[in-house]
């Protein structure tokens, strides 16, 4: 296993700049989840990776040796890669087995080299060897696409929207799979998915990818937690956006005064709340109350429209699904610290409702 | 349960009617057949083994086989390596290699064989045959195999090379053996139709099993060791089709489930090579076609004293086996549509253990030599219903049965596209089963029919064999004189009626293309089938 390292990387299909001086760099043995709404370059990425697409400017160096720059370019087969194409593209007159040892010496090929280890590394049974692709469902495919990406040894595995064909349970399944032989394997692997719990519950490491340039990377927690952007906030999750007065370390807004994760802001900044972050009580004298003017039900959770008594904001708070709200209640906010804030981008902005981010950031790409 | 067994009585008598029709079809397709089988069965196996078992017989069979093999090889070599130059590399004026690579097929092999035979006397035997052949029969290789090429995962190239093989090795263990049931069913389609080739052979003198039985046939209207040399060309094509049917279920076993969009597979840059593949695609042109037909544009502009046998062309037998071929071609196309109409509608709207039944006879029916079918009908025709010898309908019924199988095909395809679901529609709006058809039905499988019907028409007029041993005495098509010309080596006699025919089968293939609308060359190819039945019987 090897570390991947990308430094200026660029790439333009005419005059449509896909991939914008990419920096990126995985230590060996971790898996990095790299997510991006479609079209942000991400199928382009991995295509240069695996030695597809030819790079414009910048280096791709994989355990220290350069495989791609402008000047070099290493064929697909002498990278050691091993790549899980979307829909699996398991070779359809070959059995499963010859499937997994394709990539091999002839003599190992022979003597099915690792089948059955590789079978039950992805979590198939051993029996499987001998069917037909065509016999197996669409999860099964795909872990016998890993399991033929891993049967090499690659020093990289890439992995393009592993998931994104099959159905909610199958994908859930497929995923523990596939995660689980990744690092049985210790593999350094990149997977790419357009779906940020996806992507969040995937990855060591988190990578976004936006028209073509890395917005951030970062573990999971700490992207969820401290975005470097609103926007970016936005397409993480659902977020709540108030405006706010940063002094000393403390940021004031509707909802009291609370630490700030970053202090060195001053002055107006916006501030960024999660709606899990939003604890409910009784109401009591001295706190924040707020009326609850909706409510949307997932049953292990709810979200709660809350309009708040001072300012008429209108806010949203995640709660279990346990407890019942009626309409119209009352109740006391409190918010778990520290807090996530934003310097101002200008005066247009305003401070109430946020708006749907994420929706934005599609419509940009 | 009772629910789904409520039938009306009206419903279940209609569909009586619709096996009914398709079983005399089916009848009448597989009689020539049945007839030399019966014969066959009748004789004494000591005189069957007595008129095989000679020396000639056996040069005729070592000539046949030697044929076979070798065009069906190199068409495959030939197909293969067209395709994919045409498919997977980038070349100037691309567009032009595949039509460049097709149209050789459109040329009937005894035209191309009169033009050759007509440059030079030493244009004859096997070497000619072999070219004559392996330029008309190696479409039937590049059209599946360029297909299958295009169908091809650009994914499944792409993980091969992530797993660590090159070009060459992904070549050799990646795409030849997905390629491989395109590839073989094209070859032995090509094998198939050498297997009954008779025109070139015979302007060529190349002597092989479907020339025996000619001559033996004319030579004293014995029928007898006709129709014994007739079993074993039988017993060889049913070899070819047995391995025929092999491959196609193999095929249907490749077909990967569901795909997305996949992206367009790449095409490799040759760098100056690709100057060296246009001059070899050039070269072949020029010997596929352009030879070929400037012969025919030279023999057009000479007397007719230029020739070894000095024959004027007169305008009115040029008049007449014109009309006669054209006449002929639309009957049978007429009659080879209608008799297509039920076997198509059982096979689109009741597919089940009867219509797959019927859906084999007719490819069965499809792959035996033309020659065979035409002497079974001789032999149906003196034996069986005696006043249909030497009838014009006996022709016409003998194209029907030959092509039948050509049209089923598309017969079946344009009424699939005509959804079930518009007619049932059209029945709640309350009109009854005969308005349906004619309203709904046929209006929506128009262009397919049409399509049909031009490939009939198409192959009725570049058709030969069964033309010469039935038409009616003083009857003379186009293909007919043709052969008649060349034969007797009147060179620029026959050059009117190649030219014709030529116009007249270009002008069908358009009319075909323009039916079939924008990709008809890949929707040819896509069902290998509709191809073969073109040149196989010719
Ligand atoms: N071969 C190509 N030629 C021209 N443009 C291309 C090519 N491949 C990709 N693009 C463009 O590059 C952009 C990024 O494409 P890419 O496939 O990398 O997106 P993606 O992030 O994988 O999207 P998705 O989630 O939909 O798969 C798109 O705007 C696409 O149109
Ligand atoms: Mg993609």
């Amino acid at each position: 296993m090897s570390e991947l390292s990308i430094q200026g990387l660029c790439k333009r299909f005419a005059q449509h700049r896909v991939i914008d001086q990419l920096d990126l760099h995985l230590t060996a043995g971790s898996t990095l989840a790299l997510l991006g709404p479609s079209g942000s370059g991400k199928t382009t990425l991995l295509r240069m990776l695996c030695g597809f697409e030819h790079c414009d400017a910048g280096s791709i160096s994989i355990g220290g040796t350069i495989v791609s720059s402008p000047g070099i370019h290493l064929p697909p087969e002498r990278r050691r890669i091993g790549y899980v194409p979307q829909e699996g593209a398991l070779f359809p007159h070959l059995k499963v087995a010859d499937n997994i040892v394709f990539g091999l010496p002839r003599s190992l090929r022979k003597q099915r080299h690792r089948v059955a280890e590789l079978l039950e590394m992805v979590g198939l049974p051993a029996d499987y060897a001998d069917r037909a692709p065509q016999h197996l469902s669409g999860g099964q495919q795909q872990r016998v696409a890993l399991a033929r990406a891993l049967a090499a040894e690659p020093a990289v595995v890439l992995l393009d929207e592993p998931f994104s064909a099959l159905d909610s349970g199958l994908r859930n399944d497929t995923r523990q799979a596939v995660m689980q032989a990744l690092q049985a394997a210790g593999a350094t692997a990149v997977l790419v998915t357009h779906d940020q719990s996806e992507a969040l519950s995937c990855g060591e490491q988190v990578a976004v990818l936006w028209q073509g340039r890395l917005l951030q990377q970062d573990s999971p927690a700490n992207l969820y937690r401290h975005p470097r952007t609103p926007e970016l906030a936005g397409f993480l999750g659902e977020s709540i956006l108030l405006a706010g007065v940063a002094t000393a370390g403390r940021v004031e807004c509707v909802l009291g005064g609370f630490p700030m994760a970053d202090s060195k802001l001053q002055g107006a900044v916006e501030v960024l709340i999660r709606p899990e972050q939003i604890r409910l009580g009784p109401p009591a004298p001295d706190t924040v109350q707020a009326t609850v003017i909706g409510m949307e039900y997932f049953g292990h959770d709810a979200t709660l429209h809350l309009q708040l008594r001072q300012g008429q904001h209108i806010i949203k708070a995640r709660t279990s699904g346990w407890h019942a709200y009626q309409h119209g209640q009352t109740v006391a906010l409190a918010v778990d610290g520290p807090l996530t804030v934003f310097a101002q981008q200008g005066p247009g902005r305003s401070t109430a409702e946020t708006p749907d981010n994420a929706r934005f950031l599609l419509s940009q790409s | 349960m009772a629910f789904y067994s409520l039938k009306t009585g009206r419903a279940r008598y209609r569909q009586g009617w619709l096996f009914a029709a398709a079983l005399a079809v089916c009848l009448v397709l597989a009689s020539p057949l049945l007839v030399i089988v019966w014969q066959a069965a009748q004789s004494d196996p000591a005189d069957f083994i007595d008129t095989l078992w000679r020396p000639l017989v056996a040069s005729l069979a070592l000539n046949t086989a030697l044929i076979v093999a070798s065009t069906t090889l190199l068409c495959g070599v030939l197909g293969l390596v067209s395709a994919w130059f045409s498919e997977r590399t980038r070349l100037p004026w691309q567009g032009l290699w595949p039509l460049l690579s097709v149209a050789p097929m459109a040329v009937p092999t005894f035209i191309s064989s009169y033009a050759w035979v007509s440059l030079s006397d030493d244009l004859q035997g096997f070497p000619a045959a072999l070219l004559v052949l392996v330029s008309a029969y190696s479409p039937l290789v590049f059209l599946p195999v360029s297909a299958a090429l295009r169908g091809l995962d650009p994914a499944l190239e792409e993980t091969a090379r992530t797993l660590g093989l090159g070009p060459w090795r992904c070549f050799f263990r990646l795409i030849l053996p997905q390629l491989r049931p395109a590839l073989l069913g094209g070859m032995l389609l090509v094998a198939l139709s050498t297997l009954s080739e008779f025109g070139a052979f015979v302007l060529l003198r190349f002597r092989t099993f479907t020339t025996e039985i000619f001559a033996e046939y004319r030579a004293g209207f014995d029928s007898h060791g006709a129709a014994q040399l007739s079993i074993a060309l039988l017993l060889a094509a049913a070899l070819l089709i047995g391995l025929e049917w092999r491959v196609r279920r193999q095929a249907s076993s490749y077909e990967r489930r569901a795909r997305g969009t996949r992206r367009a597979p790449p095409r490799l840059e040759l760098g100056a090579g690709k100057w060296l593949v246009v001059a070899g695609f050039l070269l072949l042109s020029c010997v596929t076609l352009l030879l070929p037909l400037s012969t025919l544009g030279y023999w057009l502009t000479q007397h007719g004293d230029a020739a070894v046998s000095p024959v004027e062309v007169s305008a009115q037998l040029l008049f007449d086996a014109s009309f006669s071929s054209i006449e002929l071609g639309l009957e049978g196309a007429a009659l080879t549509v209608l008799l297509a109409l039920p076997l198509g509608y059982l096979l689109a709207r009741r597919p089940g253990r009867v219509a797959a039944f019927m859906e084999r006879v007719a490819f069965l029916v499809q792959g035996v030599p033309g020659i065979v079918i035409a002497l079974g009908l001789v032999t149906v025709s003196i034996r069986v219903i005696p006043g249909l010898y030497q009838s014009q309908f006996l022709l016409l019924l003998a194209y029907a049965i030959l092509f039948l199988p050509l049209a089923m095909v598309s017969v079946r395809s344009a009424l699939l596209q005509a959804e079930s679901r518009l007619e049932e529609l059209a029945r709640s709006l309350g009109l009854k089963g005969w308005q349906t058809w004619l309203r709904v039905l046929l209006p929506m499988a128009a262009p397919g029919l049409g399509a049909a019907a031009s490939l009939v028409f198409l192959s009725i007029v570049t058709e030969l064999t069964a033309t010469l041993l039935l038409s009616p005495i003083g009857t003379e098509t186009l293909a007919t004189q043709i052969w008649a010309d060349t034969s007797a080596m009147a060179f620029a006699a026959a050059a009117p009626y190649a030219l014709i025919l030529t116009v007249l089968s270009m002008v069908s293939t358009w009319l075909l293309m323009l039916l079939l609308g924008g990709n008809a060359i890949n929707r040819l190819a896509a069902d290998g089938t509709t191809v073969a039945g073109e040149t196989a019987h010719v």
